[in-house]
């Protein structure tokens, strides 16, 4: 089929589910709208069997939660976005097992039925910042059917600090509002300069920054001018509105020398914890990991490329270890993953590990501060 | 045979000879006159020049000639338990109390020199752990890329049985799994200059951990 119909079937597909949630919701309210949802799903059935969609089931996840949603809020609807990360791309003729990787991903992405409303990719397409490497990210991403949301991360850019990327993918911070929540994507892998004054040149800056216990450079940061924005930007949106922020290092203080860490992290907090729902997504520390500050809940994302130790100290205790990775098995630590949200704005975070089993860290979860819902603990705790 | 050479060095500097140089009628002819501490016969080194280092040959055939006159001066038994202890000690037979007692005597000097030796291989194991050009990688994978500080290296545990290897496994043997998979380079061999800065790296990473071997 050529691309440009299979689209527009996609579209037909996404519109026609929207239309399914909405009715799920009023089906919880009203015997007239319970009706109306049947000849919805009936409609749905038909269209499903009459098209070349493969058969799916409806996966919902809190979308009861809707039915009881009283505040009103018109546009907020249970949705799911997937993720992938960190793919720290060589050229193609340098490291293939990266590229399957990836792709392996953009597969996983392209199988799921129903399709996510987007893809956020996490940061550290590339591995030095490289033309080729950031050539070769884009090139991959563009399989994907949903929509890609882009973030930086700090192997993208310290080669030409962020020029080739942002040709390729636009403003490295921005935001957006998808279905009644506030979505804003940061640039936190600025670092004070470190390199006027040692006379370096771009690739010795990068080969530094791209060195994880590198010490010689300096620490995370989103910045004063990146501060203010993100104040005059959160200060459209009402204190109601679940907000997700998506930042490459952890929007808080895990581990300095690693920069599992974000310097003004503290600032970045105090301005998000106004908001009733947030949720920060961050790709950098290739692991499960799983915190939460105040109303913040935090969730990292897996790496396609490799998995990274848990650092020696600062783990938040919320954070069930994946389990210690075998290096016999090469993919092992690896994967992608989701993040569904329920119509409260609050979300389950998935970890899709390849060659184990997935996780799943449960907004109850975190809510209940570890109370209820916790996931199974791994065989193997690091060592 | 250097532990034999050092030994008697060792002895003649207890002896405490004293050098003392003779002029010669001519510049070029220098001689230096060597006595015992023991005020025995002195003994005549030629041909040497004010400033100059004994050659290694020349130190050894000098102090061999002070001992052989030391020696002739003792009393028969003295000198035969001697020979006997020096003959027993290079042959590795167990140390005299004279030897332990050397051995022993670690100076300031020793410590900051060892310290720097121990030091420089931790610096290239160092350098090799977060170099993948530097082990022959071939797809620009490095060690320290999975494990920055060496962490979850866990040197500690070995040897363990690695099931995946089929035998009981030292740090090396993971070391060489590495390189020749995740990395992609040629396997070290166990004595070869890397592979021992590798394992100095990595082990200086867990100082103060207790061995744990046999840990899964």
């Amino acid at each position: 089929m050529n691309p440009l119909r299979w689209e527009k079937r996609l579209n037909a597909f996404v519109a026609e589910r929207e239309a399914w949630f909405a009715g799920l919701r009023d089906a919880g309210k009203t015997l007239e709208g319970r009706r109306r949802f049947m000849k919805l799903a009936a409609a749905a059935a038909g269209v499903a069997a009459g098209s070349s969609v493969l058969p799916h089931s409806f996966q919902l996840v809190n979308v009861v939660g809707a039915s009881t949603d009283s505040q009103g809020a018109g546009a907020r609807q249970a949705f799911s976005f997937a993720y992938i990360s960190d793919s720290h791309l060589y050229a193609k003729t340098v490291n293939e097992r990266f590229v399957n990787r990836v792709q392996r991903a953009i597969d996983d992405v392209n199988a799921l039925v129903p399709q996510p409303d987007f893809v956020l990719y996490g940061g550290d397409i590339a591995q030095l910042g490289q033309k080729d490497e950031l050539m070769l990210g884009a090139e991959l991403l563009r399989q994907l059917k949903a929509p890609v949301k882009m973030m930086v991360g700090e192997h993208d850019w310290f080669l030409d600090m962020g020029d080739l990327w942002k040709s390729l993918w636009g403003p490295p911070y921005y935001s957006f509002d998808h279905k009644g929540v506030h979505f804003v994507t940061l640039m936190s892998v600025n670092e004070k300069d470190f390199w006027t004054e040692k006379k370096l040149t771009p690739m010795e800056r990068m080969g530094i920054v791209a060195g994880l216990d590198d010490g010689r450079q300096s620490r995370f940061e989103v910045g004063d001018e990146e501060r203010e924005w993100l104040a005059r930007d959160l200060a459209k949106v009402p204190k109601t509105t679940p907000v997700v922020v998506f930042s490459h290092s952890p929007l808080y203080k895990y581990y300095r020398d690693w920069n599992f860490w974000t310097e003004d992290a503290e600032q970045v907090q105090a301005l998000l914890a106004p908001f009733e729902t947030v949720t920060v997504i961050h790709g950098h520390t290739h692991q499960v990991l799983t915190n939460r500050i105040g109303n913040i809940h935090f969730h990292g994302m897996l790496s396609t490329a490799w998995p990274w130790p848990y650092a020696p100290t600062g783990l938040p205790p919320l954070t069930v270890q994946m389990s210690r990775i075998d290096p016999f098995n090469e993919a092992d630590g690896l994967g992608d993953g989701g993040f569904s949200t329920s119509a409260g704005g609050r979300g389950d975070k998935q970890y899709n590990l390849w060659n184990r089993n997935p996780m799943t860290v449960s907004a109850r979860y975190l809510a209940s501060n570890g109370a209820v819902d916790t996931p199974p603990a791994p065989p193997f705790k690091s060592y | 045979m250097i532990r034999k050479s050092m030994m008697k060095l060792g002895v003649t500097t207890a002896l405490g000879a004293t050098l003392a140089v003779t002029s010669g009628v001519f510049a070029q002819q220098k001689e230096m006159k060597v006595v015992p501490c023991d005020g025995g016969e002195p003994v005549t080194v030629a041909g040497f020049e004010t400033g100059e280092r004994l050659s290694e040959d020349k130190a050894q055939k000098l102090a061999d000639t002070l001992m052989e006159g030391w020696l002739a001066r003792q009393d028969p038994a003295v000198a035969v338990a001697w020979v006997r202890e020096r003959d027993a000690a290079a042959t590795n037979a167990e140390p005299s109390q004279a030897q332990s007692m050397q051995s022993t005597d670690i100076n300031p000097r020793d410590l900051v020199l060892w310290e720097k030796e121990v030091g420089r291989e931790i610096a290239y194991g160092d350098k090799l752990f977060h170099d993948d050009k530097l082990i022959g990688g071939l797809e620009g994978v490095s060690c320290a890329m999975c494990h920055p500080n060496a962490s979850n290296t866990h040197p500690e545990t070995y040897p363990k049985f690695q099931l995946q290897l089929k035998r009981s496994a030292l740090l090396r043997d993971m070391i060489n799994w590495c390189i020749e998979n995740p990395v992609r380079g040629p396997k070290l061999a166990a004595d070869d200059p890397k592979m021992r800065a590798l394992e100095a790296y990595i082990l200086a990473q867990r100082k103060g951990v207790p061995l744990e071997y046999g840990k899964h």
